[in-house]
């Protein structure tokens, strides 16, 4: 690494470093000064030999629910591009099935999901499905918005020279379409641990394998609030994990593209 | 009616329908009334002639994420030579062009001069019998604009294809063409049809000859006659 760029990097890290060392010991200062019970708000440094000495639970939680945030956002990123796509092809199937795609959005996830279990059985499959209904619809919403910015001049030059479909497409829609796309991805990719941990809270228990939605609800049914807050932060984490995978590949690919951004 | 292998300059105020008639003659849009005939040397269909018919517009419109070379290469991937192929075949347009060295950068590596030869060689490599160029140097600066002139002047002169190009500069029109025609505003009709009488070779100090501007000035006067320069009058 050269020193212009570490300096860089520390410049960027220095900052949200500070702010959180600073926020850790004002809060152990704070709750040991006040004397607030540890069941409502534990110290920091409680919460952390909490997560070690529970770290082969919340390892196994955090492992089950990293599989169903991943396994629907692969759902949703497959699904939901494949849908702007088609979307994206025909104005007719736009606006039939638009609408409903737009329900997937404002649907009351927890209200759904005691059905999910119904109809998905307990368990993995429910919870991936919770974490693809909450992120599938950014991912319409962009790849359908990128596959529509083409520059209207350049759609001209490929009519001219006669483009197939599958040319446009591929060498004209789709390029132009990424940043866009990438940007549903980054988006869906913090939703889907979000609609994993409410799939878990209704879906959760299934052959032992409790995911990090479950740690939290029964670590509030025994007032273990600094295990509550381990797994919430983990959680989190798992979450910023998956964006920065994303976020990773994104910037790869739209270097190789020359795309801004 | 304009001679096969003619360079013919098509002036008018905006919005008066240059480019409008651009689009309908090379297909992209049709006219609802009225029709435009295009007769290829061997007498084929319209819709053949079509296909050897390029289109130079107003940006270089490059896409970003491909190579100079492909950049160039690709009206012939569109109409369905291999890869390879297209990129052979690409070469001897970027060479007219003088860019051959610059055939792997990327357009945003590139000048705004640099990137409309990029476009020029695109246009060139399906070997149109028909070049139209829609204000393609508008949005550059003077200099360079008078050196592309001078380059595709003489990519006319070694090729012969017929060129119609849309301008609202006067002094690029009488540089470049060998026919004028001015249009008025809306409706647009076709005021003055003008035979410039300038010499073959053209140079860059063209422009400072008296006979050049005298028949700037025709030009000129042609557009004024015609409401062509009070917009600014009108609109007020």
């Amino acid at each position: 690494m050269k020193p212009s760029t570490l300096r860089e990097v520390l410049r960027a890290a220095l900052p949200p470093a500070f702010t959180f060392v600073l926020a850790i010991v004002l809060w152990e200062g704070a709750v040991r000064a006040f004397a607030v019970p540890r069941f409502l708000v534990p110290p920091p440094s409680d919460v952390l030999l909490t997560a070690w000495l529970e770290r082969a639970t919340l390892a196994g939680a955090l492992l089950t629910t990293a599989q169903g945030a991943g396994l629907g956002f692969l759902l949703s990123a497959s699904l939901g591009t494949s849908l702007g796509l088609v979307f994206s092809l025909s104005r007719w199937l736009e606006r039939g099935l638009y609408p409903y795609a737009l329900f997937l959005q404002t649907v009351p996830i927890v209200a759904v999901a005691p059905l999910l279990v119904l109809w998905f059985g307990p368990g993995l499959r429910a919870v991936a499905v919770s974490a693809f209904i909450v992120s599938v619809f950014p991912i319409i919403a962009n790849t359908l918005a990128g596959l529509r910015s083409v520059d209207p001049r350049l759609s001209d030059l490929f009519r001219l020279y006669g483009a197939s479909l599958a040319d446009t497409l591929l060498k004209l829609r789709l390029p132009t379409a990424i940043p866009s796309m990438m940007t549903g991805l980054k988006v869906a990719s913090g939703l889907s641990v979000i609609g994993a941990i409410v799939g878990e809270f209704v879906a959760g228990f299934s052959e032992g394998n409790a995911g990090l939605g479950i740690t939290v609800l029964s670590a509030y049914r025994q007032l273990r609030t600094d295990l509550l807050f381990a797994a919430v932060l983990l959680a989190s984490l798992l979450g910023l994990l998956l964006f920065a995978l994303v976020s990773g590949l994104s910037t790869l690919l739209l270097r190789r593209l020359r795309a801004p951004g | 009616m304009i001679e096969p292998g003619s360079f013919v300059a098509l002036l008018g105020p905006s919005g008066c329908g240059k480019s409008t008639l651009l689009r309908f003659i090379s297909g992209l849009e049709t006219p609802a009334s009225g029709s435009i005939a295009i007769s290829s040397d061997a007498g084929e269909a319209q819709s053949n002639a079509r296909t050897k018919l390029a289109f130079v517009f107003q940006d270089a419109q490059l896409l970003p994420w491909r190579s100079v070379l492909d950049n160039v290469a690709l009206p012939l991937e569109l109409q369905g030579a291999s890869r390879a192929q297209a990129r052979e075949r690409a070469r001897a347009p970027l060479a007219e062009v003088e860019l051959s060295d610059v055939h792997e950068r990327f357009p945003d590596q590139l000048s705004g001069g640099m990137r409309m030869r990029v476009s020029i060689a695109r246009a060139l490599v399906t070997e149109p019998s028909m070049l139209l160029l829609d204000e393609p140097f508008a949005a550059l600066d003077e200099l360079t604009r008078q050196r592309l002139d001078e380059r595709l002047r003489k990519l006319w002169q070694a090729r012969r294809m017929t060129v119609i190009f849309v301008t609202h500069a006067l002094a690029e029109a009488a540089f470049l063409a060998e026919r004028a025609l001015v249009m008025s505003r809306r409706p647009g009709r076709i005021v003055l049809d003008h035979a410039l009488q300038l010499p073959e070779e053209r140079a860059l100090d063209l422009r400072t000859n008296l006979d050049f501007v005298a028949q700037t000035a025709l030009l000129y006067r042609a557009l004024q006659q015609h409401g062509a320069l009070d917009d600014a009058a009108q609109s007020a």
